[in-house]
């Protein structure tokens, strides 16, 4: 107000410079409010974000056991990972398991399983339920449900024993342990099924009324219709069990600790050893920290970069109709 | 699910005089197709099946090739309440499932708001930088994480779990912001006219209209900390009494020398129970937010 008192000349002028300054405190009213709602996520972002990024880019770099101070030691962590720790390669091949193996297979069980749903007329609401169920179960408590379905002596292998057929050691003998998780994850593949469920739903049935006229059959229409229609889904799924891949850890551990208390994580023989295990040694077992940042970081820049090349690729395979982003 | 109905629109349409032997081929199809989906059925319900039969077996009969429990032993559930501090635990998961929900919809609201229906500089980035935690690995945080953690004496507290949700979560924020995105700015332009502050127009238009989303998005944080694993073994495990019903049915695993199946089993139904009767009373919040996040996502 004091501003406006001191220059009293040109009405117009006045007014507009007047109507300006005032738009400008509003918007600066605005900007401050703004900021006061962002201010949790500001907070958030700083401390659980931004310290704790750079400072674990910094401890990478160090050997520290929490106890002492950090001591810098270059690349040594970087090095000692790459050319002299059979257990980071361990831990890597057997994720790459999980995310090249795993999650397509899950993501062709979650399209068959809504498929099937689809084609029913009746019960839908109830069958989708059921197919559902599993994936409600918590991680822990299935594992220890398919512990106990899998073990030597259990259910499953009854019943491979009725049919004669080989009855594996599952989760003792390392060549079944990552088979045994397999099941576990397609019986929990509700929330992915659930996706798939309502975008085969929503393809126009106009389209698979064209391919018929034109000929195709029920493969051609599921090859050319429904998966280019689908593919913005299957994108999605593959991007986000792939991210979760790098973070494969629960299961794996309930699975190794469950026998006895001091087996190593990855037991049996590192065949359960994944990357976020082997990080979790290092850093909170073994204390570790400096390698275990350095872990972390390679983590980040592998699950970005195949990220990138998912994204990449995506541009040949994935067709978005018009308006859908 | 906008196509459910869809489905029984097409029935109808095609309700008209069809020969007979159509009808049969249509029979025959609907009965190979509900047989494929009952099979199915059957494979993602026998586990349950045995889980529950183990449940509530003696432990001679686990062992035994007999499928059906004879006698039914209810007082399995009661023994995993007496032979571990069960009660505790599940105080300490409620309190974490429960903190981490109030939390999450106490600070990601008015982020989501300020995001998607305020206009100010810095909006377009603020909101690059949600979506770039989002898709960052929380494990890249965690090293310095529990070096501070261990700094405030916050490990095997369930601290760590907790107070970090008060400060905003990237998938929450994404996803009332996408929901605040739908209401028409009409509402809230009449209830500026009226006066209301921004804060007014949150709580008193936007909040209201939002229950869906918030439902959502509070089930998602609840179960998402029910379930948990990782985080509590991490800043909890080291001392049992802050052990969440996961952690601590993992350590059970370990104690039971002589694998108790029947207790372990009795243990693990207890512990999927209350996630099982939220699901059941909120199924359609549940598959809608879930298609939400696949579709928008």
């Amino acid at each position: 107000m004091a501003t406006v008192a001191e220059r009293p000349a040109a009405p117009p002028d006045q007014d507009r410079a007047a109507a300006r300054r005032r738009r400008r405190r509003a918007a600066w009213r605005r900007q401050r409010v703004a900021l006061l709602f962002m201010s949790p996520w500001i907070i958030g972002f700083s401390a659980f974000y931004v310290y704790p990024m750079a400072s674990s880019l910094y401890f990478s770099f160090t050997k520290y056991d929490i106890l002492s101070q950090p001591r810098w030691a270059g690349l040594s962590n970087y090095r000692f990972m790459f050319t002299s720790d059979p257990q980071f390669w361990v831990s890597l091949k057997n994720t790459l398991w999980i995310i090249v193996f795993l999650v397509p297979l899950q993501v062709i069980f979650a399209i068959a399983a809504a498929t099937a749903l689809t084609k029913v007329r009746h019960g839908l609401s109830l069958y989708r339920t059921i197919f559902f169920l599993p994936s409600m179960v918590p991680l822990v408590a299935a594992t220890l449900g398919f512990l106990y379905l899998l073990n030597p002596a259990g259910p499953i292998n009854r019943l491979l024993h009725l049919l004669h057929l080989p009855e594996p050691l599952w989760f003792v003998d390392p060549r079944y342990t990552k088979p045994g998780l397999t099941l576990i994850g397609l019986w929990g593949i509700g929330q992915i099924m659930i996706i798939f469920l309502a975008a085969l739903l929503d393809v126009p049935k106009q389209l698979y009324e064209a391919a018929e006229i034109e000929g195709a059959g029920p493969w051609q229409q599921f090859r050319h219709v429904t998966l280019p229609m689908i593919s913005p889904v299957i994108f999605f799924s593959l991007i986000i069990g792939m991210i979760q891949g790098f973070q494969y850890f629960t299961q794996a551990y309930v699975v190794s600790k469950a026998g006895e208390r001091t087996n190593p994580i990855g037991y049996p023989q590192d065949s359960l050893l994944f990357y976020l295990s082997h990080l979790y040694q290092q850093g909170f077992e073994r204390f570790h920290m400096g390698y275990a940042a350095a872990l972390s970081w390679v983590m980040f820049i592998v699950t970005m970069s195949c990220t990138i090349a998912l994204i990449r690729s995506s541009r040949r395979w994935v067709h978005y109709q018009g308006g859908f982003r | 699910m906008t196509a459910v109905p869809r489905a029984g629109a097409a029935a109808a349409v095609s309700r008209r005089p069809v020969s007979f032997a159509i009808r049969r081929h249509r029979i025959l199809m609907s009965v190979a197709n509900h047989s494929v989906a009952i099979a199915l059925s059957l494979a993602f319900l026998l586990p349950f099946v045995f889980i529950m039969a183990t449940a509530l077996m003696t432990n001679q009969q686990v062992l035994s090739p007999n499928i059906w429990p004879h006698p039914f032993v209810w007082s399995n559930f009661k023994t995993v309440f007496q032979s571990f501090p069960f009660l505790r635990y599940t105080l300490n998961t409620v309190t974490y499932a429960g903190l981490a929900t109030v939390g999450v919809l106490l600070s990601c609201t008015p982020v989501a708001y300020a995001l998607s229906r305020l206009r100010w500089r810095g909006r377009q980035v603020a909101f690059m930088l949600v979506l770039s935690t989002l898709m960052l690995p929380p494990q890249v945080t965690i090293v310095p994480l529990y070096v501070i953690f261990v700094r405030l004496h916050w490990i095997g507290s369930l601290k760590p779990l907790i107070v970090p949700l008060f400060f905003g979560d990237a998938f929450t924020i994404f996803l009332l912001r996408q929901f605040f995105m739908t209401i028409p700015e009409e509402l809230s332009d009449a209830a500026r006219v009226d006066g209301a502050n921004e804060l007014q127009i949150l709580t008193r238009v936007i909040v209201p209209l939002a229950k869906p989303a918030l439902a959502a998005v509070a089930l998602f944080q609840f179960l998402y900390s029910w379930n948990d694993f990782f985080n509590p073994l991490l800043y909890a495990g080291s001392n049992p009494n802050s052990w969440t019903l996961a952690v601590a049915l993992q350590q059970f695993t370990n104690l039971s020398r002589g694998v108790l199946w029947n207790l372990q089993m009795a243990a693990s139904l207890l512990f999927m129970l209350p996630v099982i009767v939220i699901f059941f009373f909120a199924q359609k919040v549940f598959v809608e937010g879930i298609t939400l996040t696949g579709v928008k996502g």
